[in-house]
């Protein structure tokens, strides 16, 4: 009996022709523990025990679903929100590194390392490092230091060291690069907490695993709400994709919702400023595993574009593309400039300020023809404090 | 029997392989490079193809391979300079890739470009053993080319005999779990060594990953069948004038 199912991959980590552990030698004992390991600790009591009353209690779960009814009118559709943004630390993002620091705990791992981007995983694993009292190295592009700077502050507060990747094109992908290259250098005594659903078999399944508890929760509260458990869609913005990956979890396998996945066009899908992957991208091998790449013809992968530093990212976790490449999922493409529209529409429309990565999500509410009958849920996967400076000048720009 | 078999059917001892990023540190230093470590001592060449993620090699052959890219090299410039280098080279030749330029160019165009031009080998880092028996082992077989999978002091000796029995040509022994460049002392690395040497292994063994000087290659071979020079080498390129006199007063330090 071998039902097909979107939502775990095979024994060697492959979700149709994505996955796989591609990794040398030198991280194969990690990987391989972690492969053996993760579903039995992730399955034993004591550790769902503190895991479900950390995400109670700590992060402050479960989050609203919250129908939005100006919007709604807007769209002339029911319209739901996720409220991830209403997690400590600001987005869903410390449901995973809740999960990882107790299964590195578990491992009996002392130090903790992590790669960011704009600096949400990086701040999420710093706080949770904080709480247990661990060692905590956060990697984070060149640029990316600078362009984000309270972030930054942020994490040191919580007493990470935060290491510079200076290598490369200086932002997420190589802050990555460096810390594999940590691990790779470290091999006994650190846990990696990979903030995505990318990297090697197991990170994909592990870290959509902890961050499914959004759709867990967004089933039980839409049957509460509407009597019925499955919307007609759920939209999430994809980077990596752990907020879609969350969002979509316990629907992957419910063929009659929609799966709504929305990338980041930058200046344009095709203006060579993009992190659309799957517009963009051909299948490659990436931080670990086989997915789609935005890469050249020679292989070489390309520095991405977005106005969001969290979908700037030129690849997509695997489960993602299989769901790309299958059709069971619908991927669209949101520019920059829809996206801060969308973001200062739903400040005033719901007095909600979302992060931009999320702004792109709403963006596509405007690209699909709702219906009055539809349910559709989006996951706001965090807040807009974070884009302050650039929503600043984007008033600064229409004169606000 | 392959070019790598019949030089370690000669030569058990001391065989010194070096490793050079091609296209570094001009585009057309390829085969000069080659040449000079020929003519000054190397028993193999280890050639690397730049790629822009590589995420097991240290900042100074990371840095080898940006400026080669910025230089313009890609696969296909690579086998075009390779084309006829065996009426000038004689030592066995390896390419070391990442996967993903390699699946871009296509895997099977690229193991018979490598067998047309005389490529010897290939090592592949981030290709695991899962997707080598399960895809990849045929077509490199196919083509007649050797391939190296890598052991480290963590490898178990049940995995180390499995890598070994995929690996032909000889066995790739990284001396510590690190990246490539690290600095590590060689010492600790003789038990290691040793447990290797008890497992009787149907390949040679080469050492690599931290070899830099006389010393640590003399450190590597009193157990292993010779030893891999990369970052030490790519450091004595870095602002030479001449690639031949650079080479020449780097080996004489070594062999």
């Amino acid at each position: 009996m071998n039902m097909q199912t979107y939502q775990q991959p095979d024994a060697h980590g492959y979700y149709g022709r994505f996955g796989g552990a591609y990794i040398p030698e030198m991280l194969h004992p990690n990987v391989e523990e972690l492969q053996t390991r993760y579903l039995e600790i992730m399955q034993e009591p004591s550790f769902q025990l503190e895991f479900r009353d950390l995400l109670r209690d700590y992060v402050g779960r479960p989050t609203p679903l919250y129908f939005a009814k100006r919007l709604s009118a807007a769209y002339g559709s029911n319209i739901y929100l996720k409220r991830e943004d209403l997690c400590h630390t600001g987005a869903h993002k410390i449901n995973n590194t809740i999960g990882q620091i107790l299964l590195a705990q578990k491992l009996g791992k002392n130090r903790i390392i992590a790669e960011t981007g704009a600096g949400q995983h990086g701040v999420a694993t710093a706080t949770v490092c904080a709480l247990k009292g661990v060692e905590c190295i956060v990697y984070m592009g060149e640029k990316d230091i600078e362009r984000q700077a309270p972030n930054v502050a942020r994490m040191r507060m919580l007493g990470a060291k935060v290491v510079a990747a200076t290598s490369g094109s200086k932002t997420l992908k190589d802050a990555t690069n460096e810390a594999i290259r940590d691990w790779i250098n470290n091999p006994s005594d650190t846990h990696y907490i990979i903030g995505s659903v990318v990297g090697p078999h197991p990170y994909p399944d592990m870290v959509a695993r902890f961050q499914s508890v959004i759709s867990e929760e967004t089933r039980w509260q839409l049957k509460e709400k509407t009597g019925s458990e499955l919307p007609t869609h759920v939209i999430a913005c994809v980077g990596g994709g752990s907020n879609a990956a969350g969002a979509f979890y316990h629907f992957l396998d419910e063929l009659s919702v929609q799966l709504v996945a929305v990338e980041a066009a930058g200046h344009g899908v095709h203006s060579g400023l993009s992190a659309a992957t799957t517009a963009l991208g051909k299948p490659g091998v990436l931080h670990g595993s086989k997915s789609l790449v935005i890469q050249t013809d020679d292989g070489q992968v390309v520095e991405p574009h977005s106005i969001s530093a969290g979908l700037d990212y030129p690849g997509i976790g695997p489960l993602h593309a299989n769901l790309f490449d299958s059709g069971r999922g619908q991927f669209l493409a949101v520019t920059d400039e829809d996206a801060l529209r969308s973001a200062f529409d739903i400040a005033r429309m719901e007095g909600i300020i979302p992060a931009l990565e999320t702004a792109h999500a709403f963006s596509a509410l405007s690209q699909l023809s709702l219906k009055e009958t539809d349910q559709v849920v989006v996951c706001l996967s965090g807040r807009g404090d974070k884009d302050l400076a650039t929503y600043m000048k984007q008033m600064e720009m229409m004169g606000i | 029997m392959s070019r790598i078999q019949a030089l370690f059917q000669q030569k058990h001892k001391r065989v010194l392989n070096v490793y050079c990023t091609a296209g570094y540190p001009e585009l057309n230093s390829t085969l000069p490079v080659m040449e000079s470590l020929q003519a000054n001592g190397a028993d193999l060449v280890e050639l690397g193809i730049p790629y822009s993620d590589p995420l097991a090699d240290g900042p100074v052959i990371q840095q080898s391979s940006a400026v080669a890219l910025e230089n313009g090299m890609t696969i296909a410039t690579l086998f075009e300079q390779l084309d006829g280098f065996r009426n000038r080279i004689t030592v066995p030749v390896i390419l070391m890739g990442y996967m993903n330029p390699v699946l871009q160019y296509g895997f099977e165009r690229f193991c018979a470009d490598a067998a047309r031009v005389g490529v010897d080998g290939l090592i592949l880092p981030d290709l695991p053993e899962y997707e080598f028996e399960t895809e990849y082992g045929s077509i490199i077989r196919k083509y007649g080319l050797d391939f190296i999978f890598l052991v480290t002091p963590e490898t178990t000796e049940h995995r180390v005999k499995k890598l070994d029995g995929l690996s032909t040509g000889f066995l790739y022994a990284v001396s510590s779990s690190s990246t490539t460049g690290a600095n590590k002392q060689m010492n600790s690395v003789q038990d290691y060594l040793q447990r290797l040497a008890s497992y009787q292994l149907k390949n040679p063994v080469l050492v690599g990953f931290g070899i830099k000087d006389r010393e640590s290659f003399d450190a590597a071979c009193a157990h292993a069948n010779g030893a891999i020079i990369g970052t030490a080498y790519i450091k004595a390129l870095e602002g030479a004038k001449e690639v031949g006199t650079a080479t020449k007063e780097f080996l004489s330090t070594i062999v």
